[in-house]
């Protein structure tokens, strides 16, 4: 065998300067011979570190070592066994900080680690390639409604499809995938692929009903009567406003809304599709999250001149994904660090022109732990801008959890649920992903999911 | 897919449809809305039931042509489908046994605003109603509203119907004649601040719909957000039925407009397309 590359091997992506222009996937993929070799330097470790990091626990080593063999179907095989979305997680998980954090190779130093999520990527690609096979299980164990048919949901209603359950998935908007759907763009997650993985999880026998808002188009009542048990997995799905002086001006928008119309509502194909998004020259987008490089990077495709994230935090503290934040860079993407908006400067038209900002330094940690942002007296400058994008998080969404009161909820809002087994305050119901946690991420929707599916099929074979 | 059981052109621009949903049948109220699509291509469009037929499973709306996605909906005919259909969305109306209300519609509102007044009657009410339109021809469900109201004003622009003037003329009539414990006004944004500001130099409280620009409706976007006292609130979820003394008109008619030129874009397209069919 050849010597181990000190690097990942390189996959092939747009280049910045094309890329900036259209709404088409980034990175490109590696084909087979490039997988290979990727995968050839994986150690196989006996207690492999990277299995424990995943939170959905695939066996990663073992699927890795089907590829370097050329064996797609068992690659797939193998994946498929604890994950039924991976496509989708071989793209937007952050291995960095999970299986790739951990990797034997990537602890020596002058290696980087195994590109795993890559290599997952490569592999479940392939799979969208095959014929879907119907699977013709008889669903004999009970039904199980699921609410909300993002990753949690999605996954939670796959496991429970394969272990027997008869499963109908309700969806309020008119498209199944929740963020996978709305949220994430196509060029970080083409809805191609996303329609693929939903069309595989179907041939599961898992039904999913669009246009089915819980709690209005159904009640929770008719749910506990018609199933034998539920998953609530709603997504936090309530955008946080600032709430500074200017919100309702034209050109204000929180990135839920931004994201909807360009992705759910396929805004940047106005007028094919009904639905505009401004075009805009100066755009300022608040956060420092995955969100607000998803915003940051559509605004500029969608051809403002000038996109500028404001963060209130440095450098080193933003959170969102590194790869996430070197595209952004490479895509000319601003950064006004410890900065923060106090205010929404308006014409007499009522649409913004421009943002007042302060700047911020870092006093003592919080309890997050990260250093605390603190405002500067006397430091505000403006930011021209006839568009501004708030991402800085979500609350809890009421709709569902207003007519279900016997639902206990915690003081941050969100559904109070066992983290061992995503049980609820009432028997048979469940609940996992963001409407526990607060926005997360779709790795950790999806454990919660695999957890709720084994917690419900213990729960409804011991009450039968 | 969602199919249309009855579709009725009532004026040049209004037209009315029945839709087959039995699930938002079955759970709505007075005030509450459904959001459609048209198409795949279509933008999600919301629009306030009128009345329900449970045991059918239909749905009937009232709307007017006023852009593209109206005027492709226009073209939908009796067996034909709709893309998507989901409801009932945001809070019903809050009808209780006030007393003496006074309940104002203008032009396609007056759909909006008739399964209150039904539903206010019901719950025991004195029901006085003005409807308002520029023309007679555009004074939708006369018949209806008249019969759960005590009294029917009606008012037109041109008094081709009804009397001549406007619907917060026949407000101040009314509020020099009686006292009023409760009122609606539903229509025209600009129609309800008036009416609003009527009301109020009377004191009597006055509930108004608000129809702002919507995509999901259920919470999730925050782009129908409008100014109510001093707080964010939500037209999807928190509404649409607020006071109209708090709410900031302002700014609610400035948003109202802040696609005006990619609807009138989409609009001309639509029409030239259609144009270029034959």
């Amino acid at each position: 065998m050849a010597k181990r590359s000190y690097t990942k091997t390189y996959m092939p992506e747009q280049a910045p300067e094309t890329r900036m222009h259209n709404f088409e996937e980034v990175a490109l993929g590696y084909d087979l011979e490039s997988g290979k070799l990727e995968a050839s330097r994986c150690l196989q470790c006996k207690n492999a570190p990277c299995i424990d990091a995943c939170p959905v626990m695939i066996d990663i080593p073992g699927f890795i070592k089907a590829i370097e063999d050329g064996d797609m179907p068992k690659a797939y095989e193998i994946i498929a066994r604890y994950s039924n979305l991976p496509a989708i997680c071989g793209r937007v998980c952050p291995q960095e900080k999970q299986c790739e954090m951990v990797c034997r190779l990537g602890r020596n130093k002058r290696f980087e680690p195994v590109a795993i999520g890559k290599l997952e990527r490569l592999v479940a690609d392939w799979a969208l390639e095959q014929p879907i096979e119907e699977k013709s299980t008889a669903f004999d164990k009970g039904k199980v409604a699921v609410i909300g048919s993002g990753p949690s949901g999605l996954t939670a209603a796959g496991d429970l499809a394969k272990l027997g359950y008869d499963v109908t998935v309700y969806e309020a908007l008119h498209a199944p995938g929740g963020v996978l759907t709305y949220g994430i763009p196509e060029f970080r997650l083409p809805k191609k692929v996303v329609r693929k993985e939903i069309a595989i999880i179907e041939a599961l026998g898992v039904k999913i009903e669009t246009n089915v808002v819980v709690g209005k188009t159904i009640t929770m009542d008719e749910i506990q009567q018609n199933f034998d048990a539920c998953y609530i997995a709603v997504g936090a799905g309530a955008p946080n406003f600032m709430g500074i002086p200017g919100t309702g001006l034209n050109g204000v928008y929180s990135s839920s809304e931004y994201l909807t119309r360009i992705n759910l509502m396929h805004g940047y194909e106005f007028p094919k599709y009904d639905t505009p998004v401004h075009q805009s020259k100066n755009v300022v987008v608040i956060g420092g999250g995955n969100v607000a490089m998803d915003a940051a990077r559509s605004a500029r495709r969608m051809g403002a001149d000038k996109v500028t994230i404001v963060y209130r935090r440095s450098e080193e503290e933003l959170p969102a994904r590194e790869e996430e934040y070197h595209h952004s860079l490479e895509e000319k993407i601003d950064y006004s660090w410890l900065s923060n908006p106090t205010e929404y400067l308006g014409n007499d038209k009522g649409e913004l022109v421009g943002v007042k900002c302060i700047k911020m330094a870092l006093g003592e940690p919080d309890d997050s732990g990260r250093r605390r942002p603190v405002p500067i007296p006397d430091s505000e400058f403006i930011i021209e801008a006839d568009m501004v994008i708030e991402a800085i998080g979500q609350g809890a969404n009421k709709v569902l959890l207003d007519t279900f009161p016997e639902l206990a909820i915690n003081k941050w809002g969100y559904i109070d649920a066992d983290e061992e087994s995503c049980a609820t305050s009432v028997p048979g119901i469940f609940a996992g992903g963001d409407i526990v946690t607060g926005a997360a991420t779709v790795i950790l929707a999806m454990g919660a999911g695999k957890l709720a599916a084994k917690e419900i099929d213990m729960y409804v074979t011991n009450k039968k | 897919m969602f199919k249309i059981t009855k579709m009725r052109q009532l004026s040049e621009k209004q037209f009315e449809m029945w839709v087959s949903a039995p699930r938002v049948a079955g759970k709505a109220k007075a005030g509450q809305f459904v959001i459609l699509r048209t198409t795949e291509f279509g933008e999600r469009i919301p629009l306030t039931i009128v009345q329900t037929d449970p045991e059918e499973g239909l749905v009937e709306i009232i709307f007017q042509v006023i852009g593209k996605s109206t005027a492709e909906l226009a073209t939908f005919k009796e067996g034909d489908s709709l893309h998507d259909f989901v409801g009932p969305l945001g809070m019903p109306a809050n009808v209780k046994k006030y007393g003496t209300v006074l309940l104002v519609g203008g032009g396609v509102g007056i759909a909006a605003l008739y399964p209150i007044i039904k539903e206010l009657k019901k719950a025991g009410n004195r029901v006085l109603t003005i409807l308002g339109a520029k023309t007679k021809e555009l004074v939708i469900l006369e018949e209806e509203c008249r019969k759960y109201s005590d009294e029917l004003i009606i008012m037109t622009d041109d008094g081709s119907l009804g009397e001549k003037g406007l619907v917060t003329n026949a407000m101040e009539k009314v509020f020099a004649r009686e006292k009023i414990d409760m009122a609606w006004a539903i229509g025209p944004s600009i129609m309800m601040k008036f009416a609003t500001m009527t009301a109020e130099k009377s004191g009597v409280p006055v509930y108004v719909s608000l129809n702002p620009i919507m995509i999901d409706g259920t919470g999730m976007c925050g782009g129908c957000r409008v100014t109510v006292g001093d707080a964010i609130k939500f037209a999807c979820v928190d509404g649409p039925e607020f006071l109209g003394s708090e709410v900031n008109w302002d700014e609610f008619l400035l948003r109202s407009k802040q696609y005006g030129h990619e609807e009138a874009e989409s609009f001309e397209a639509y029409q030239k397309e259609m144009a270029d069919l034959g």
